[in-house]
């Protein structure tokens, strides 16, 4: 056996409420060398982390391996009994999950869990293993190597914690680590210094790994070969160059095409862009006890000023925690700006929603970016829709029928749809609900708070170019919230950086190769190019990411 | 509550799948609720005649179920009896049920002081030894149906509430509320429709299991003599006035016993295995 992992024509079966039997991975086969890193990609569905679980001899429950052999250096995972599994698991084979503040136990020091692989396993004495931990700590660029394992997990950030599972991962030298998206929940910033620690530390063990992403980009940086996934079957493998620069499979060339979403053509009437729509003035708003000055104890947004024009479309991007969610909810006024006037249409509005009136209301919509939690679950999507219709509009049933209709031929959705529930669409299917049910209302502004960031990059894509094509048609006027520079760069007139609460600076999608803030740089900097030697190559003035990233 | 086990047999009909104990469970428990509306119409003997010499009597032909501590046809006071144990719980679940969910949706989505208040008021309600209050409350009024009715409700309404409190503040947080709210609508349609839907299956298993509380406190009240009052006896009281059967193993004891264990346990089964829609389309 050459490879450290050879899969053949693997089958998984998931077994729905009804009982019957769906094929979700289909004959898949692939091979990893020693010391390779492999990437499986895909849209979500396609099958990326049952297959990248199953060599790990495990299926999510309600699922069952049916057929094929998973071989893991010489053993057939598939086969072997539950406790021979368990032995390999944590020694031979490593998980990293997507999440890592989900999976760290809050109650227990850092250290211990970090360590407790080797304790189950009965690997090396607890002595040993704490300096191998530090060791790991520190080739994963830790801060603090020595001290950081006596934290706890809620005392480190996002990208930290995501190191430390890596670190709990490597721990038992495995053969094979199993990434499950491990960057994806991180701001690009942070994503950086993760996935530059991951590669050294895997380079410098020689350890082969499985990387699962939906991020092409990402993929790029860090993989020797590409696997492409769609609906349980191989669609493509190839070396991550070979994929990059000469894909052969459409579903390839559309993830690549997708990637790069055409720059949005010059405003044809320019006469739209004079009359201001929506503007606001040294807002201030934030949580927590209000001191004497009437302002709270912590400023999620400080003094913050933007205009709208009519027909234009302003996007603010930033990391998380610098305020851009909660300078949405201030505008819709759900969370009350503590200072600041905000005038919209020409009417000065009230800073708490309820005070406005149901025309305020109905004029400025707001669209959340888990479409999951934003619709009800309770009801078949024609009730989502038609409620906003009802409400405001006072249309008779047959009226609201009709026009829920016409929303979904607007978002590009089947009319059948309207009997379903939200928990039978797709994210994106659902994401256009979401939209329709903002477009019922028939609103002047819509204000988008990362509505396409728990989306796949394909669908995403997607939903851009609806959002553009309603744009012309309707007239309307999007602030568009997102951490993701080239989503923001595709549909936007004006680009408002916040860092830290405040406004850094605004700048035109066409002047983004020259940001004139120094965080502006550093943030359009850490966005992932397609190109392999992008990260390798990458020099980041070190004072600047003292300075604002959060290592 | 439990979540339906996988392992369970189930079958599907009209969309749903059943387990067969639940089918079972729910034809029990419809078998009594039918006894209860017929009752009247069915017994063999009106419950205050003394028909048997003997008192105590066995099984035998004429008195099913022999007879009770005064020689009473205990077929035709079991009968009679289903109609207060149930019509009575029913009663007072619907009330305790309707009034505490209504109550801790408006607490959740409201908050601030109104929910404070509340909380803190209906807490202090919980506090309360069920036993002593219903004692107190017939010491005070007196016992007749509709004191018991709103005794038990009033009794159960704190449990409900915060039962349905919790299950609301948690929908509460979800973006379609915060969607609805800056809507601009009311607390009515805030409940009514978007929060009510979400929370309506555990909150009927909860009604369910409160049922049987309050069959459980009915005869335990009924037992202790505070129920209701001789002629009439739901089933706590038929196992009380006819404990001193006990050593003689008459079926007058065992039988109300039996019934009270058999709807009690029905409902538990029920609620535990409710029919699912299967949400799997292709099927």
């Amino acid at each position: 056996m050459s490879n450290l992992v050879e899969v053949r024509n693997l089958r998984i079966e998931a077994k729905t409420d009804a009982g019957r039997l769906v094929e979700i991975i289909k004959g898949v086969s692939l091979d990893i060398a020693d010391g390779e890193i492999v990437a499986l990609i895909g849209e979500s569905g396609s099958g990326k982390t049952t297959v990248a679980l199953s060599l790990m001899g495990y299926a999510r429950p309600g699922c069952r391996i049916t057929g094929g052999e998973i071989n893991v250096s010489g053993r057939n995972m598939a086969a072997l009994s539950e406790k021979e599994r368990a032995r390999l698991r944590g020694t031979d084979i490593a998980y990293v999950p997507q999440s890592a503040a989900a999976s760290f136990n809050p109650s227990s020091t850092i250290m211990e869990q970090v360590i407790e692989v080797t304790r189950i396993h009965k690997l090396m004495p607890p002595e040993r293993a704490r300096q191998r931990a530090v060791e790991l700590f520190r080739a994963l660029s830790l801060p603090d190597p020595e001290g950081i394992g006596a934290r706890y997990p809620h005392q480190v950030s996002g990208g930290q914690l995501q190191r430390l599972s890596a670190a709990m991962a490597l721990i038992s030298d495995p053969k094979l680590v199993i990434f499950d998206e491990p960057t994806t929940a991180l701001d690009v910033t942070t994503q950086i210094d993760v996935l530059k620690a991951f590669k050294s530390v895997m380079r410098a063990g020689g350890v082969a790994g499985v990387y699962v992403s939906h991020d092409l980009a990402v993929v790029a940086q860090i993989a020797d070969r590409i696997v492409v996934l769609k609906g349980g079957e191989v669609q493509e493998t190839g070396t991550t160059a070979a994929i990059l620069s000469a894909a052969q499979h459409p579903y390839t060339r559309e993830l690549l095409a997708a990637f790069e979403p055409k720059p949005r053509q010059a405003h044809a009437d320019a006469d739209a862009g004079t009359k201001q729509l929506l503007r606001i003035d040294n807002v201030t708003a934030g949580y927590g006890a209000v001191r004497a000055d009437g302002l709270p104890l912590i400023r999620a947004v400080d003094s913050v000023s933007l205009v709208v024009e009519k027909g234009r479309n302003l996007g603010v991007i930033g990391e998380s925690g610098c305020g851009k969610s909660t300078l949405a909810r201030v505008i819709a006024g759900i969370h009350p700006a503590a200072a600041g006037d905000i005038v919209f249409d020409g009417k000065e509005l009230q800073r708490a929603a309820r005070k406005r009136s149901q025309d305020q209301l109905r004029e400025m919509q707001i669209v959340f970016q888990y479409a999951d939690t934003a619709l009800n679950p309770a009801k078949p999507v024609e009730d989502i829709i038609s409620r906003p219709l009802a409400f405001y509009h006072r249309l008779d049933r047959q009226a609201r029928s009709k026009r829920v209709d016409e929303l979904l031929d607007m978002v590009r959705l089947p009319r059948t749809l309207r009997y379903r529930h939200p928990s039978e669409l797709s994210g994106g299917q659902k994401q256009r609900v979401n939209f329709a049910r903002a477009l019922a209302a028939n609103p002047k502004l819509i204000i988008c708070d990362e509505i396409t960031s728990a989306l796949d990059t394909v669908v995403a894509a997607a939903v851009i170019e609806l959002l553009k094509e309603l744009q012309r048609e309707l007239g309307l006027s999007y602030i568009f919230i997102s951490h993701d520079l080239s989503v923001v760069e595709a549909i936007c007139d004006e680009i408002m950086v916040m860092y830290n609460g405040e406004r850094v600076e605004q700048i035109t999608p066409d002047k983004l190769k020259a940001p004139t803030h120094p965080y502006s740089k550093l943030l359009f900097s850490s966005v992932p190019k397609l190109d392999p030697t992008w990260l390798d190559g990458l020099v980041r003035d070190p004072e600047l990411v003292s300075q604002y990233g959060h290592r | 509550m439990t979540i339906a086990r996988a392992t369970t047999s189930r079958r599907s009909f009209l969309g749903h799948s059943y387990s067969l104990v639940g089918v079972v469970a729910a034809l029990v428990i419809l078998a009594w609720t039918l006894v209860a509306i017929l009752a009247p119409y069915v017994i063999p003997h009106s419950i205050g005649d003394i028909v048997d010499d003997d008192y105590f009597g066995p099984m035998r032909q004429g008195l099913w179920l022999g007879s009770d501590y005064l020689g009473r046809d205990m077929l035709s006071r079991v009968l009679m009896g289903a109609r207060y144990t149930v019509g009575i719980s029913l009663a007072a679940v619907s009330i305790a049920c309707f009034s505490g969910v209504v109550l801790g949706m408006i607490a959740a989505v409201t908050g601030g002081w109104l929910d404070t208040c509340l909380s803190r008021f209906l807490d202090a309600m919980n506090s309360i030894p069920s036993k002593l209050f219903g004692l107190v409350v017939v010491a005070a009024v007196g016992s007749s149906i509709p004191v018991l009715i709103l005794t038990l409700a009033v009794i159960y309404i704190p449990g409900a509430y915060r039962f349905a409190r919790a299950l609301a503040v948690n929908i509460n947080t979800m973006d379609f509320i915060t969607v609805a709210r800056v809507r601009g609508e009311s607390t009515a349609y805030l409940i009514g429709s978007e929060i009510l839907p979400n929370i309506i299956r555990p909150v009927l298993a909860d009604f369910g299991l409160r049922f049987v509380f309050i069959v459980l406190l009915l005869s335990g009240l009924s037992f202790l003599g505070l129920g209701l009052q001789p002629p009439l006896a739901d089933w706590g009281a038929l196992v009380r006035e006819n404990i001193g059967g006990l050593p003689f193993a008459a079926p007058a004891v065992i039988v109300p016993s039996l019934a009270i264990a058999s709807l009690t346990i029905s409902v538990n089964l029920l609620i535990d295995n409710l029919p699912q829609k299967i949400r799997d389309r292709d099927a």
